[in-house]
């Protein structure tokens, strides 16, 4: 069974991101770059799914420029086998992915694709259902715990008030949820191994997928600051601010 | 224009976020419902202020709100209508974006500001941007922040309830079974007060030192995705960018260091309160009254202050 594990470059989760001055986004020229936390989780979960011999190949894609190598590479390095790089200076929006994904899908017939829920740059969480629904797959979205049996996938998932359970028919999609595993590190001997693992770069171009945006940016802003408070010297002094204050209790 | 809300339910019970998603719609025209589950959900459905018209999908494939064949339900009943909403919560977000896909749309998530029919405005990069962002597609599908838009009056209304038929879909998924969390206390995203610990409560144990708190107070307790990562509570607790949007009348944050993803999901709160040891933790920057100390001596304090 092949693992299809798409991952993406977005800047650093350590980062305070900064609104251009114009308005038209946010500043990523200049900034440390990073895989995207949720996508690591994925990448260590279909590692772990090999590791366990529920799966033969893990191969991670990524839609994105050039340097997006690094994050193909990190992900090799946590012990995917191979990569493949779609190349394109634009950002596609998660149905230009879902739909680039579904070519890569259906050229490679993995039985499961697990993804990140959300990237922490658009905070969009929608590809792997778009993909899903493309594919006509059942999908196990939010998940924090996945087991592969029978030629089917259970799946734990996160929802508003607990945790659910499905069962989905193989092929499926998985969306990788916080708690579904601790990531590694990749190990120096590890990150030297995955410099040597293959990595195959397409043009966007060649797969023939319509990926204009339907959303276009009006405008980016900072949203309103809120200003720092005061310090308090005790519990009776916060307990009467906020009753005659802040009229809150 | 109409609009369709599919209202998700948790519990036997309409989840009161998907009233908020009411108001949203009533922004951008005529408001129908789609509900599943039994007949009591539709009665309670078609009680909401504001509401014209409820589809009751009451075959059993839907009851669980599986996204496979929901996705293809609201696909099926797409064609009347200019917006489809839904509240941004887990039911939401998994059954949206699929139909989405089947449209040829792409979604808009997270919606906190409606500009106009075509027009709306969401937090990117953890609320650290507001994107305002205009779609070309014929049809918009939506999900819309709770935190931003008032609950529609659950009762009021007497909209008529209409069957609809079931669509073939292929038995893609299965539910199994469901673990919710028995707390007695008003939900997280909806809470008037919440009491929220971060890595700073120490352990799952030490975590019930916010119970007497949240008791006196009536309040919701959340979490920090620390706290969650810690082991300390489920994930549900999770005030966050990728955990609960929330934005209560009071908000207090105690052993929470105010790490960008956690203020993403607290910062429009009317009144914030923060407790911690460090005095140059962020959560100070944003935080109306700080207390500089050990939230195990200042929890109690406050409980009894308050009981006063």
């Amino acid at each position: 069974m092949k693992i299809l594990v798409p991952v993406k470059r977005v800047v650093d989760y350590n980062i305070k991101p900064r609104v251009k001055a114009d308005g038209s986004g946010v500043e990523t020229a200049g900034v440390k770059m990073s895989m995207n936390p949720f996508d690591e989780i994925a990448v260590e979960e279909a590692v772990r799914l090999r590791e366990k011999g529920a799966a033969s190949e893990v191969v991670v894609v990524s839609i994105g420029v050039q340097q997006a190598q690094d994050t193909l590479r990190t992900a090799m390095a946590m012990g995917a086998d191979r990569a493949i790089l779609v190349l394109t200076d634009e950002s596609p929006e998660p149905l230009a992915v879902a739909k680039v994904l579904k070519t890569l899908v259906e050229k490679e017939g993995p039985s499961l694709v697990v993804l990140g829920k959300q990237a922490i740059d658009d905070d969009m969480n929608a590809t792997g259902q778009m993909l899903a629904g493309l594919l006509g797959w059942g999908q196990g979205t939010f998940a924090s715990k996945v087991d592969v049996v029978d030629g089917r996938v259970n799946v734990s998932r996160e929802i508003d008030g607990g945790t659910e359970q499905v069962s989905l028919a193989l092929p499926a999609i998985i969306t990788a949820d916080l708690r579904l595993n601790e990531p590694r590190y990749a190990s120096l001997p590890n990150i030297m191994k995955a410099k040597k693992k293959p990595l195959e770069t397409i043009p966007a171009a060649d797969l023939g997928v319509d990926m204009a945006p339907r959303l276009s940016i009006v405008s980016v802003a900072e949203p309103a600051e809120r200003k720092a408070g005061i310090k308090l010297g005790s519990a009776a002094e916060l307990v009467e601010k906020l009753r005659n204050e802040a009229k809150v209790i | 224009m109409t609009a369709l809300v599919l209202l998700d339910h948790e519990g036997g019970q309409i989840r009161k976020a998907a009233l908020s998603a009411v108001t949203a719609a009533a922004r951008l025209g005529d408001v129908h419902v789609l509900v599943t589950g039994d007949a009591a959900l539709a009665q309670a459905a078609s009680r909401i202020a504001g509401v014209s018209k409820v589809l009751h999908a009451a075959d059993a494939r839907y009851a669980h709100e599986l996204a496979e064949p929901l996705a293809a339900l609201i696909v099926s009943l797409a064609g009347g209508y200019d917006h489809i909403v839904a509240a941004a919560g887990a039911t939401g977000k998994n059954v949206l974006p699929r139909a989405a896909a089947l449209l040829d749309v792409q979604p808009i998530p997270d919606v906190v500001s409606i500009v106009d029919a075509q027009t709306f405005v969401r937090p990117i990069y953890a609320g650290n941007a507001l994107a305002t962002v205009r779609s070309s597609d014929a049809k918009k599908v939506l999900t819309v922040r709770s935190a931003s838009f008032d609950a529609a009056p659950a009762e009021g209304g007497s909209a008529p309830v209409e069957a609809v038929a079931v669509v073939d879909s292929p038995d893609l998924s299965r539910f199994e079974a469901v673990q919710l969390s028995d707390s007695a206390r008003p939900d997280l995203e909806s809470a008037r007060v919440v009491v929220s610990g971060g890595r700073g409560m120490g352990s799952e144990e030490k975590f019930h030192a916010l119970d007497p708190l949240a008791d006196v107070l009536g309040a919701a307790v959340g979490a920090s995705r620390a706290a969650v990562d810690s082991g300390f509570v489920p994930n549900e607790l999770q005030v966050g960018q990728t955990g609960k949007i929330v934005a209560p009348e009071l908000y207090m944050a105690f052993g929470i260091s105010g790490a960008i993803q956690h203020l993403a999901g607290m910062k429009d709160s009317r009144v914030i309160v923060a407790v911690n040891k460090d005095p140059d933790a962020p959560i100070f920057q944003v935080a109306d009254y700080g207390i500089v100390g050990d939230l195990f001596d200042v929890v109690p304090q406050l409980v009894e202050e308050l009981k006063k």
